[in-house]
């Protein structure tokens, strides 16, 4: 199979840590060769931040390079945005409509940028927004942000519901699985 | 079994496989997590060093006791360290030593760009580099090997693409070797010029069969290609563009050993292609040994000598058509990085950019104080800078800048390089204003202990160094401490030893508001009746702080009740939200 690529995008903080492993968790089992890159460090203070997830037969680069991705997974709206260049033509995006004010915006240097789904869906791009943050609040913590998108790609997926079950269920701590299996549902049948 | 690993875990378990026993690093991104990994299994001795060159003096200590030993730095902790380095080259080891060092191309979260693999060829010491986790496990393995076959430290050279990617890798069991018996012999370990002078020629053989190893090594590799108008010498992480590009098209010699090189293999590859081209990162190290060699190749006048590459840029160079995107037309606000909500050096920076102070800056967090809106710092070099350059700063420019300068250092970068500095004012008398960032971890690697925080490693209690009177004692008479969140307090400690015509030293405490321990307050709220819109809390660049329709929100999901922007507001407008019920 040739390499797809997915990307995690977001702001430093957001926990796009554990998308990755649990993604990284679930295609292994499936039998692919997968590579994860991640972000650490200076960037990490929120600085936008952009995680890479590649799987296939044979998977050589561990980054995704522009007009690669097959997913671009965004917790933040301008950081779906930012990304775009990054999308393979047709590929989709699933994002949380959740904005964040970056540094320049806070202090009034810039000003965070208008209707940025249409913009996105104007250029091509097939865009699936929802409100993770509040569906993350629903199942029990805004900390679950990053399972309610798991759940919402999980659609794009051809993969049995117990494959990601049992990947989040390796990947969370037992104590708050409850909860996320509820914000794995809330993302996925949103 | 098959498993996901990060690259520096990958070299951690490699270690451990082979039978490591003492372990000491400082902690630096992109090499940080090959020594915590390491702190997790209890059959090793790891610690936390003050700095990289205690650390590669403890690895080089317990590898004269006979122990497999080890110590991690980042690309410029290798300059700190490199002291030893040349002479350890020298002396050779008893158990084998491995040092890992991790270069940052790009810059993710370093002050340079430096290429470490000069440090291979300078010192003398072999260097192995990985391009992925598998083989982060096995050279890592292979380097301790090598390190008591050819008795000298060896390489295993990182970069931030192979530290922090995951990829599949096999893990087998621990084997400890026999540990080897110290003996006492002053020809080898004693260098005086007399010894070292007998040992030099011992450094130069080594390296002559080291280059005779490198030939025959599987570490290095020719991959065949069906098409030989090209071929492409490389390493590291570009080998894996050159292969997520090319495939099998061009013939590869993938090095794994990227010092000493191999001269036989490196004529004989380029004899069976048409084009030599040598694809790496950084400096071009390959090419130019390749070109002493009196062999043509292309390198770096096709391919940049800054940043880091990627599978676009490698595909543009070699003739392959890059992949293309489509931009959004707009324009994209950056979002660099910046201080936390409820991060205790804001309230310090406000501070000292209020009173217009001159900062001379170091590495590590507070760093962020550069940043806008506070905009604070001016100068920010490598560790430890900021308390010796003041010193020449103010010698240079007498009591003109005595009054308002001051240097800020965190409590692990002023243990790292800070003190010797700190000394050279209290000796050599400049009326120098230091202040030490105290938040009681090592913050920017990622909550790592160290001297002054009381805890090891492993997070169990260890020796504590009392910050205050260590400047007490190296003669500092005025020693004050002061709380960030406190605003009044902290503008009154720095107008105050500003004035003073004697050194001083002001310590900023205040633990990270990441830290698990800390326990944070009720969020604060805007109450829209008392905001009318001034801005005043807007200035110390909160991210929990926005501006909206007129007035300053909080996003209570963020905001840790530090109170800092409540002090600023003249109306009472920021209030908590726990005084509610």
């Amino acid at each position: 199979m040739e390499t797809k690529n997915i990307m995690i995008v977001g702001v430093g903080g957001q926990g796009s840590l554990l998308a990755s492993k649990l993604l990284g968790h679930l295609l292994l089992e499936q039998g692919y060769d997968v590579k994860v890159s991640e972000v650490h460090g200076m960037s990490q203070r929120g600085g936008s931040v952009v995680t890479y997830v590649r799987y296939g037969d044979k998977v050589a680069s561990p980054v995704i390079d522009k007009g690669e991705a097959d997913y671009i997974v965004s917790f933040e709206l301008l950081e779906a945005a930012r990304w775009l260049e990054y999308l393979k033509p047709g590929g989709q995006i699933v994002t949380s409509t959740q904005q964040i004010d970056p540094m320049p915006v806070i202090t009034g240097a810039a000003s965070y940028p208008e209707n940025l789904l249409e913009k996105m869906r104007a250029a091509g791009a097939k865009v699936d927004a929802l409100d993770c943050l509040g569906l993350a609040e629903q199942a029990g913590s805004s900390k679950a942000t990053n399972i309610v998108l798991m759940g919402r790609l999980s659609h794009y997926f051809d993969l049995p519901e117990e494959a990601w079950q049992k990947s989040l269920e390796a990947m969370v701590p037992a104590k708050y699985l409850d909860l996320n299996r509820k914000a794995f549902a809330l993302g996925k049948n949103a | 079994m098959k498993q996901l690993m990060l690259g520096n875990a990958a070299a951690a378990r490699g270690l451990y496989e082979a039978g490591v026993s003492v372990v000491s690093s400082y902690p630096g991104t992109p090499s940080t997590e090959i020594t915590e990994e390491l702190s997790k299994y209890d059959d090793v001795y790891s610690e936390w060093a003050p700095n990289e060159k205690v650390a590669m003096e403890v690895a080089f200590g317990a590898s004269l006791a006979g122990k497999r030993s080890f110590c991690a730095m980042k690309h410029v902790g290798l300059n700190v360290a490199a002291d030893p380095l040349f002479t350890v080259s020298y002396t050779g080891v008893n158990g084998g030593m491995v040092i890992a060092v991790a270069d940052d191309a790009g810059m993710h979260s370093s002050q340079n760009e430096q290429d470490s693999r000069h440090y291979a060829r300078s010192a003398k010491l072999p260097m192995l580099e990985p391009s992925d986790s598998a083989e982060a496990l096995a050279f890592a393995k292979r380097a301790y090997e090598l390190s008591e076959q050819f008795d000298c430290p060896v390489f295993l050279k990182m970069c931030t693409r192979v530290a922090h990617s995951q990829s599949v890798v096999e893990t087998g069991e621990r084997v400890v070797p026999a540990a080897k018996p110290y003996e006492k012999n002053i020809a080898k370990y004693v260098m005086t010029p007399a010894n070292a002078i007998r040992r030099h020629p011992h450094v130069e053989e080594r390296m002559a069969k080291l280059a005779e190893y490198a030939e025959t090594s599987d570490l290095n590799r020719v991959e065949e290609g069906s098409d030989h108008s090209v071929g492409v010498v490389t390493s590291s992480t570009s080998y894996q563009y050159v292969k997520e590009v090319c495939g099998d098209r061009f013939p590869v010699l993938k090095l794994g050993m990227i010092w000493p090189l191999p001269e036989k293999k490196l004529r004989d590859f380029a004899a069976s292609v048409e084009k030599l081209v040598v694809v790496e990162e950084l400096d071009g190290f390959i090419e130019t040994y390749v070109r002493e060699l009196g062999l043509s190749c292309s390198g770096k006048d096709v391919f940049p000598l800054l940043g880091e590459f990627s599978q676009n840029l490698v595909a543009e160079k070699l003739g392959v058509a890059p992949h293309t995107g489509t931009k959004l037309d707009e324009n994209i606000p950056p979002r660099p990085p910046a201080m936390c909500a409820g991060c205790p050096h804001r309230g310090l920076f406000y501070t000292l950019s209020r009173n217009k102070c001159t900062v001379l800056g170091d590495i590590g967090c507070y760093t962020l104080g550069a940043a806008a809106p506070l905009n604070a710092i001016e100068m920010t070099l490598c560790m430890g800078a900021s308390v010796s350059s003041i010193h020449g700063f103010n010698k240079a420019l007498g009591a003109e800048s005595e009054h308002k300068t001051v240097a800020v250092i965190g409590d692990s970068t002023f243990m790292h390089s800070g003190m010797t500095g700190l000394a050279n004012i209290a000796y050599n008398q400049s009326n120098s204003t230091v202040i030490i960032v105290d938040n009681s971890i090592t913050g920017m690697t990622g909550h790592q202990q160290n001297p002054t925080t009381g805890f090891n490693i492993k997070g169990d209690p260890a020796g504590k160094i009392d910050l205050e009177a260590l400047c007490r004692a190296m003669g500092f008479k005025r020693v004050r401490v002061v709380d960030p969140y406190d605003l009044e307090a902290c503008d009154k400690a720095v107008k105050e030893e500003l004035a003073a015509d004697e050194p001083s030293v002001i310590i900023s405490r205040r633990p990270c508001a990441l830290l698990k321990y800390v326990k944070h307050k009720a969020p604060l709220r805007v109450n829209a009746d008392k905001c009318v819109g001034c801005k005043s809390c807007m200035k110390i660049g909160c991210p929990a702080l926005s501006f909206k329709g007129g007035k300053a929100r909080v996003d209570e999901t963020l905001c840790v009740g530090c109170g800092v922007c409540a002090q600023l507001c003249k109306f009472g407008a920021l209030e908590s939200t726990a005084k509610e019920g």
